[in-house]
């Protein structure tokens, strides 16, 4: 059975003032005279609408990058989908903030990059960012908009999952986002830097556990997973091609935002066919949809439908062959290289990704 | 800011936040509590209950209009929409 999407992730622009050396972008971004317009946006969260899809994350690069992010959002909003903006504050004016909150917006995510500002600043590679989310945060709440706090965590933050919990209650968010790096795009180039040690992503699940509890009711701490430690992979989006889709700022439809950095795939683009069409006969999403595509040790494993043999982005990226299971499982014949590539850590400066 | 660990007073009024709302949707096959980047299936009864969150029947009100058009005894449904309106405290989803 063709399951309904319930999520768009609506990449509007891949343009970025930040400089984040975890970000998981591609290697190759779409220019900004390539993006889609204001009206194919509209049509696309129309036809999105019809298909069953509830929630739209306005996301980038930096959404608020584009000039017609008001009028992107009341589109969104007047279909009824729930409109969900991500981004990094710098860029979205408190004006801009104030004509969201009136064109319907429904929740906003702003990133933070650490709760030490001299350190936050240092991995966006912006000065006066740290400063900008503070403020634009407060203009969220002062709007009574529901607000999370996104913080991806690495080795040059992860012992201060406390401090970054802290800030997010002190900026009056509701929700948090502890993320560990996802390696992939452009983060790649930066994983020996990122790369936490096992005894740091142990004390970080600890102190999750504990903040957890020391805060229920107050604020929701969603954490993801640094899976290079993990024993199973994590469930690619709650399976490829089934609960969400992508539309990239060209207007390409993935199953996740990754995964372009799979070679071979044929990506179908909203400029030419519906969202419909693309989600049930698009060849990149029927390629690994389901369980068919499946080899050993998957297709007899009983967490096959759980976790859908993980990420087929990180399989590809660490084997080359996207078929394989994902080599973070302990039961991948390739496990052994993911312990090989988490050893591998430097104190090396970042590869800053600056457009 | 309250403590999750105590009983919904009788005169709090809850009501869902802004960004939190229930929808009834076809093609997801019926009720729905959209909220900040989650989605929770809700099936009838917990829609019925949702649906009076609106801030205007206190918690107690709210019980006993339920244990009327049920029929049912009020202890019951005391303890049922008590456990199913703080867990959505819990989660942020429910203003008390």
């Amino acid at each position: 059975m063709l399951h309904k999407p319930l999520g768009l992730l609506a990449e509007l622009t891949h343009r970025c003032p930040l400089g984040c050396p975890y970000c998981s972008n591609p290697l190759a971004l779409d220019a900004g005279k390539g993006e889609l317009d204001t009206a194919t946006w509209l049509r696309v969260f129309r036809e999105a609408a019809e298909l069953g899809i509830l929630q739209v994350h306005l996301s980038g690069g930096e959404p608020g990058a584009r000039r017609d992010l008001v009028e992107i959002t009341a589109g969104a909003h007047a279909v009824g989908l729930y409109t969900n903006l991500i981004t990094s504050a710098v860029g979205i004016t408190d004006k801009t903030l104030t004509a969201l909150a009136e064109a319907g917006l429904d929740h906003v995510q702003i990133s933070i990059q650490d709760s030490d500002p001299a350190s936050a600043d240092h991995i966006a590679g912006y000065e006066g960012a740290f400063v900008r989310k503070g403020a634009l945060a407060a203009e969220v709440v002062r709007h009574k908009l529901p607000l999370t706090v996104n913080a991806v965590v690495h080795r040059a933050n992860i012992d201060r999952i406390d401090g970054m919990v802290d800030l997010a209650l002190a900026l009056g968010a509701t929700r948090i986002e502890i993320a560990h790096v996802q390696y992939y795009g452009w983060a790649l180039k930066n994983r020996a830097a990122l790369m936490p040690s096992r005894d740091q992503v142990e004390q970080a699940a600890s102190a999750v556990a504990d903040l957890r509890s020391r805060h229920q009711g107050r604020i929701v701490i969603d954490a993801v997973v640094p899976d290079y430690y993990a024993r199973y992979p994590k469930p690619c989006l709650g399976g490829w091609a089934r609960r969400s889709l992508n539309v990239t700022p060209a207007g390409k439809v993935l199953p996740c935002h990754a995964a372009e950095s799979i070679t071979g795939l044929e990506f179908w683009n909203v400029r030419e066919r519906s969202l419909a069409e693309i989600w049930a006969n698009s060849p990149a999403f029927n390629a690994f949809r389901g369980t068919r595509w499946m080899r050993e040790p998957c297709v007899t494993c009983p967490r096959r439908e759980l976790d859908f043999g993980g990420c087929r982005c990180q399989a590809f990226a660490l084997t080359g062959d996207a078929s394989a299971t994902d080599p973070v499982c302990h039961l991948a014949p390739d496990h052994a290289k993911v312990a090989q590539l988490a050893a591998m850590r430097t104190d090396a400066a970042y590869v800053y990704r600056h457009m | 800011m309250s403590d999750s660990s105590t009983a919904i007073p009788s005169e709090a009024r809850p009501r869902l936040p802004r960004g939190v709302r229930l929808v009834h949707n076809e093609a997801q096959g019926g009720w729905i509590l959209l909220a900040p980047e989650r989605v929770f299936k809700a099936d009838a009864i917990a829609a019925e209950i949702i649906k009076r969150c609106t801030g205007e029947l206190t918690f107690g009100e709210l019980v006993d209009e339920l244990a009327k058009s049920y029929a049912a005894p009020r202890e019951k449904i005391l303890a049922d929409v008590g456990t199913l309106l703080r867990g959505l405290a819990d989660k942020r989803l429910l203003e008390l």
